[in-house]
């Protein structure tokens, strides 16, 4: 027990003494959070979008007016000829082009108008919700202008949205990004642990000490669980207090579910840490093999369900994805442990086993 | 120039001396282009659903067959108790809850149009808003064929003609934006580790008593990041082409064109990041801070339109967003090197800014 004591001030001592880096440590997730949290969103704005009326009548010229208003739409300009909507789109500075047939007008009165809607796809998710939005806006518009008011439609649908009615996109962003975060800078600052005793030579003495590989391992992620602990402290305050993310279920439970994550993220720093050489290497595999895989491939930004089904495996594996999936239920539907209870026994056996094997790879000998 | 030469041999060899890194510079681009970009689709297919049937009629029954047999919905419960879908949303394992009332059938069949109610996981606005959308349109559709309207509504035919990728096919998409991903991390991780590598291990010492001119250092540290930026950009687009059989509509001298300058950029930033720290861990850090920034907030995944103001602004220091642009005009849009000129010139600014800077911030002696 002294053992592990006087090791553990010793890897205090560490942190403490490069101050520069520790406060990069305690700084990092906030800034991030905060430039991300605010710029993030998956709600379309101020589309711009260009017309080629050939129609010219009052009629178009309302519905593209009406269109302009919306906060969706932004009129980036008139077009003469139907040869500028490529370039227009080729120079990229408009994602719909409208076009509105000259007969437009006694078209309406037959009941047979049609508008070509012509949307930008390079961006396929973009591409359908403004098609979507466009198609809706225009019929609603001119269901309005034939009719004066709207006619009874076979079936009507109410619909309520569950959690989020203003559809806030930072909801469901938000508690992801801190994912993101904290797994970057949890494995990173484990992964460097281990392997720059390697590097600096102090392993050497390290290694003809009475100390244990266990006591070695867990006397090395103990601090760093405190960084971590306070980091998630001032990322979910900035989370709730600064971008409105509610916190519907119990405070308690997310800080568990926040510090079983914590410890998970940096048992796989320590794991990376033992079995590599060089600190550019474990650096490397963690920051670049965890980067893309968890932004993409955990349900932050892309929905799980919607992946191939060999994919939902393989997301499987990284923590992230269950930490982000439990966070969002705890903090936005307010759900309590029992509905968690499958991903934090999922973590904490990542932990156990990402700490067991990191116990296992540390090498004795040189 | 003999000088540089040296300098050059020195870096390859150090690269290389690691067979990790090596290892890890082919296994990771392919990997995570072979796999990702399958991940990455906001296309909304087996969306959990749960309906609540109140009627049990054949009509109730047919809607939900329309709509479980679309293939964006994957039907969780099928019952007429509403607490136990409302347990399901609750617990994750759907999103959606449609409730059909009881006189549903018989509402719809003498024409005084039934209410049907739709409770809506609104967590993720934008799955919520695309599957309210699907099913909108599939319950439109249904109550169109059932009901012949005498009162003919008014309908404008809006169908949209999708330009550039007319499958709406989420890789041609997603796995150009995804190489220039893979060639930022890895040209900027290791860039930005270099020169604090060495000064951790103390050879830079030796590098700063040598006459050795600040631009040639940095210059023989750059072009090997370079190169291998540029291979990895090659074979980023080579698996592109045979494991997705993408290839650019436009020039393809175009993107090396591009290219070529936004490797020697972002080399510039990493060695800039790597004078200023003092430890590799800093280095990674920091260059990690903008990697992160610069990834997400590139239009890659959210468009920059979406974003505030002071956030649009802010991409235009993003390098990665420019980039992103080039491969989706060239890749997709089949545009002209006339068409990214502009592009290629804000790049320009961007490799003398950083260059200069990391030159600059270059001190061969201490304090």
């Amino acid at each position: 027990m002294k053992q592990f004591f006087s090791f553990f001030k010793k890897e205090v001592y560490h942190i403490t003494r490069d101050k520069l880096t520790l406060s990069i440590m305690l700084s990092l997730p906030m800034v991030l959070l905060l430039v991300l949290g605010y710029a993030i969103s998956t709600d379309i704005k101020n589309v711009p979008f260009v017309v080629l009326d050939q129609a010219k009548s009052t009629l178009s010229l309302q519905l593209v007016e009406k269109l302009s208003q919306n906060k969706y739409f932004e009129l980036a300009g008139y077009l003469h000829s139907s040869s500028e909507i490529e370039s227009h789109f080729q120079k990229g500075d408009t994602k719909l082009a409208l076009v509105i047939p000259s007969s437009f007008n006694s078209d309406m009165l037959l009941s047979e108008a049609a508008i070509q809607v012509i949307v930008d796809a390079s961006n396929p998710n973009e591409a359908s919700t403004i098609a979507n939005y466009a198609q809706l806006m225009i019929q609603q518009y001119m269901q309005t202008q034939a009719r004066g008011q709207a006619p009874l439609a076979p079936i009507r649908t109410e619909v309520k949205m569950l959690y989020n009615p203003q559809m806030e996109s930072t909801y469901n962003m938000v508690p992801g990004i801190i994912g993101l975060l904290m797994i970057l800078i949890c494995a990173l600052m484990t992964s460097v642990s281990v392997v720059r005793e390697k590097e600096m030579g102090t392993m050497e003495i390290l290694l003809s000490s009475p100390l244990r590989p266990t006591t070695i391992i867990i006397a090395k992620a103990l601090p760093y669980l405190i960084v971590g602990l306070i980091d998630n402290v001032l990322v979910i305050a900035l989370a709730h207090f600064v971008l409105g993310v509610p916190i519907a279920g119990n405070l308690f439970l997310v800080f568990f579910l926040a510090f079983l994550f914590t410890f998970c993220a940096l048992a796989l720093g320590l794991l990376i840490s033992t079995i590599t050489d060089t600190q550019r290497s474990a650096m490397i595999a963690s920051g670049a093999g965890l980067m893309l895989p968890t932004m993409l491939m955990s349900g932050i930004i892309f929905p799980i369900s919607s992946m191939p089904d060999i994919l939902q495996w393989i997301s499987c594996i990284n923590p992230a994805r269950w930490f982000v999936a439990a966070i969002r239920d705890v903090m936005i539907r307010g759900v309590g442990l029992v509905e968690i209870w499958e991903e934090l026994l999922i973590l904490l056996g990542m932990t156990v086993f990402l700490i067991a094997l990191s116990i296992r790879k540390f090498k004795n000998r040189l | 120039m003999k000088t540089l030469s040296f300098l050059l041999k020195k870096e390859f060899l150090q690269v290389f001396r690691n067979k990790l890194i090596g290892r890890l510079l082919v296994a990771l681009p392919l990997f995570q282009l072979t796999v990702i970009p399958w991940a990455a689709t906001f296309d909304q297919r087996n969306i959990p659903l749960s309906i609540v049937d109140n009627d049990n009629s054949s009509y109730s029954r047919k809607l939900a067959d329309k709509i479980t047999s679309s293939g964006f919905f994957k039907l969780m419960d099928y019952t007429p108790s509403h607490e136990k879908a409302l347990n399901t949303l609750e617990n994750g394992k759907s999103r959606l809850i449609l409730d059909i009332p009881a006189d549903f059938e018989k509402n719809l069949v003498n024409g005084n149009s039934p209410k049907l109610m739709l409770s809506i996981d609104a967590v993720n606005g934008q799955e919520a808003g695309l599957g309210l959308s699907y099913i909108s349109q599939i319950i439109n559709m249904f109550g169109a064929e059932i009901v012949s309207s005498n009162e003919h509504a008014v309908l404008v035919d809006v169908s949209p003609s999708y330009r550039f990728n007319p499958e709406m096919d989420y890789h041609n998409y997603m796995v150009p934006g995804i190489i220039v991903l893979l060639v930022s991390i890895i040209g900027g991780m290791l860039s930005a580790l270099n020169i604090v590598s060495e000064k951790e291990i103390g050879t830079i010492e030796q590098i700063n008593v040598t006459p050795v001119s600040k631009v040639t250092f940095i210059l023989g540290k750059l072009i090997p990041f370079w190169v291998i930026g540029i291979i990895l950009l090659s074979f980023g687009m080579l698996v592109a082409r045979i494991v997705y059989g993408i290839a650019p509509a436009g020039n393809i001298l175009s993107i090396y064109a591009f290219g070529f300058l936004y490797l020697l950029a972002f080399t510039g930033l990493g060695l800039m990041i790597s004078n200023f720290a003092q430890t590799q861990q800093q280095a990674m850090f920091v260059i990690l801070f903008f990697l992160i920034i610069f990834i997400l907030i590139s239009g890659l995944f959210t468009p920059v339109s979406s974003m505030p103001d002071w956030a649009q602004k802010l991409t235009l220091f993003n390098p990665i967003r420019y980039y992103v642009e080039v491969m989706r005009l060239v890749y997709l849009k089949g545009s002209s090197f006339t068409d990214i000129l502009p592009l290629i010139y804000k790049m320009l600014v961007f490799v003398t800014v950083l260059n200069t800077l990391a030159v600059w911030s270059y001190r061969k002696t201490n304090g």
